[in-house]
């Protein structure tokens, strides 16, 4: 049971609030330390953890293309297209944005969306948009910061619950492949993909009527705020 | 055949010219450590291709020393000069909706690449690597984006892409090495045999008795786990091993498609919760730039608790019809 103490690390650093790299180094090197494994052999899976994890910050390289658009001005460009489309409320855009997500998702194109090339270029400046053209002032810090956490959370939740009613990903076919070979059974991955459809559903229902319900958090949180704080933080 | 390992150097490349940038620019507040940081993460995308012929060690200790120097507070994001608004707006009438195209090209040509170009022969062996073809395919609708990106927009210096990918990348800081370092730490765990241990903990705590007990361990299992490892993947088979197929499966007769795919759904309700998936819930706010770093974590548990409650309804239920 020691090496349990490494997720006691990880626990106490993040409600400290130490900051995470540090906090994930001293319990990764913690545990193993306390499982009896060698300082080479640490070193050793730092290293094929770090190279066998690289696929994971592929996801960066889009940068280049997302900030040399956004120098031209696609933000702005974003924001002039949700001013013309009258009725598309914060809240409704982002339930849009939630359905294509997820439905592209089930399809097995994963690769629609994402909050590097999708949600910060596009997304995000559409729906501050709107709420900047229904209230018509500018907006607190506290007011942004909950919209991007909602558009964050949108493209995050879209994706989890469509991706696992496609066949080929990776979650269903772990599922197949783990118990396939540990229990011998013979799991169809189309079955596991058809079971997942109940919650797919249900997590869109769910997020979808709270999206519902984020203009009204909007406006409530700005007319808490006078204008003049507009802006500050 | 095109692999995986090009595209890794293509992302190497990147973070090695932010790291060459930053080393040159003398207004950068904490300018060596910060290029040491980049440089360091560069090289070792490169240096992560060649394990089996060279020694893990200088890796580990390059890793290391990554997560000590941005750990340790000696990174911080520099000023790039970019438009100012104003500008952006002047640019953003004249160019309208061509402004999209490089931004959309990327999920286009990705999508091409999963679906199609994954089948095509050159000189009697596949193009593209098998499994790989949406990373490949990422990697080239980079390339080509860029390229459609410089052909439209026009900037003066083409090189002014990689000044705006540092300058995005500087914004995101520290947390672009988090998710990988979060992968080696659930390497370490189930090294360590935490995994071993926690299921051993929630087979104790599991009635013999009651279905319905059960199938809360197991969901619950599934989500306080994934909590701690940020991962359902590594949550799975500890679980299923201790709960899902002896307890649900052998002693109480549940059919293990809909139980082992809703299981792994609530492990998702876990992720959505969780600081530990960093790439999930944590680069996003730094992407867009909040000020709260755990805002995304806080807009999610709503949504998690409620669907958690659902997908442990379905599981009390589905699987036993």
């Amino acid at each position: 049971m020691l090496p349990l103490f490494g997720v006691a690390v990880v626990v106490a650093g993040f409600s400290l609030r130490r900051n995470p790299l540090l906090v994930v180094t001293v319990a990764g090197v913690v545990s193993s330390l306390l499982a009896g494994i060698s300082p080479v052999h640490i070193l050793d899976a730092f290293a094929s953890g770090f190279a066998s994890s690289r696929s994971v910050s592929l996801a960066f390289i889009v940068l280049p293309v997302v900030g040399l658009a956004e120098r031209f001005g696609l933000q702005q460009r974003a924001k002039t297209l949700i001013e013309r489309a009258a009725g598309l409320t914060a809240g409704r855009l982002l339930l849009v944005y939630l359905f294509v997500r997820q439905t592209a998702a089930a399809l097995g194109l994963t690769s629609i969306g994402g909050v590097p090339q999708m949600v910060r270029p596009v997304i995000y400046p559409m729906a501050e948009g709107a709420v900047r053209r229904a209230h018509g002032r500018e907006l607190p810090v506290r007011v942004t910061d909950h919209i991007k956490a909602h558009a964050a959370a949108a493209d995050t939740v879209g994706a989890f619950f469509g991706e696992d009613v496609f066949v080929a990903v990776g979650a269903v076919l772990l599922i197949t492949a783990y118990v396939d070979a540990t229990y011998h059974l013979k799991l169809d991955a189309v079955q596991i993909a058809f079971w997942a459809i109940p919650t797919a559903i249900a997590a869109f229902l769910i997020h979808g009527f709270r999206l519902l319900r984020l203009d009204g958090t909007i406006s409530a949180m700005l007319a808490s705020e006078p204008d003049d704080a507009a802006g500050g933080a | 055949m095109i692999t995986a390992e090009w595209i890794y150097w293509l992302a190497g490349a990147l973070f090695l010219s932010t790291g060459i940038e930053i080393a040159l620019d003398r207004s950068h507040p904490k300018r060596w450590t910060n290029a040491m940081f980049w440089i360091l993460l560069g090289l070792s995308f490169f240096y992560g291709s060649f394990l089996t012929a060279l020694p893990h060690w200088p890796l580990g200790i390059a890793v290391i020393a990554m997560a000590l120097i941005a750990g340790c507070g000696l990174t911080c994001a520099g000023t790039v000069t970019t438009t100012t608004d104003p500008e952006r707006e002047e640019s953003a009438r004249r160019k309208g909706n061509l402004l999209f195209v490089p931004a959309l090209t990327i999920p286009a040509i990705t999508v091409a690449f999963a679906v199609g170009i994954s089948r095509i022969n050159f000189a009697g062996r596949p193009l593209l690597a098998a499994g790989q073809e949406t990373l490949v395919g990422l990697g080239v609708a980079v390339i080509v984006a860029l390229i459609v990106g410089i052909v439209l927009l026009r900037p003066q210096q083409p090189f002014v892409a990689l000044r705006e990918g540092r300058r995005l990348l500087e914004s995101v800081g520290w947390a672009v090495l988090l998710p990988q370092m979060l992968a080696v730490l659930g390497g370490l765990f189930t090294q360590a045999g935490v995994g071993t241990d926690v299921g051993v903990l929630a087979a104790h705590a599991v009635s013999e008795h009651s279905r319905i007990l059960a199938v809360v361990a197991y969901a619950l299992g599934m989500a306080l786990f994934t909590i701690v490892m940020g991962n359902a993947f590594a949550a799975f088979p500890i679980m299923t091993a201790a709960i899902g197929w002896p307890v649900l499966v052998v002693q109480f007769g549940a059919h293990p498609a809909p139980m082992f795919a809703i299981g792994m759904l609530a492990g998702y309700c876990g992720t959505l919760c969780t600081p530990m998936a960093a790439n999930f819930n944590l680069v996003p706010p730094a992407l867009l730039e909040m000020r709260d770093r755990y805002g995304q974590i806080k807009v999610q548990v709503p949504t998690a608790l409620a669907l958690f409650a659902v997908n442990v309804t379905f599981m009390s239920v589905l699987p036993f019809i």
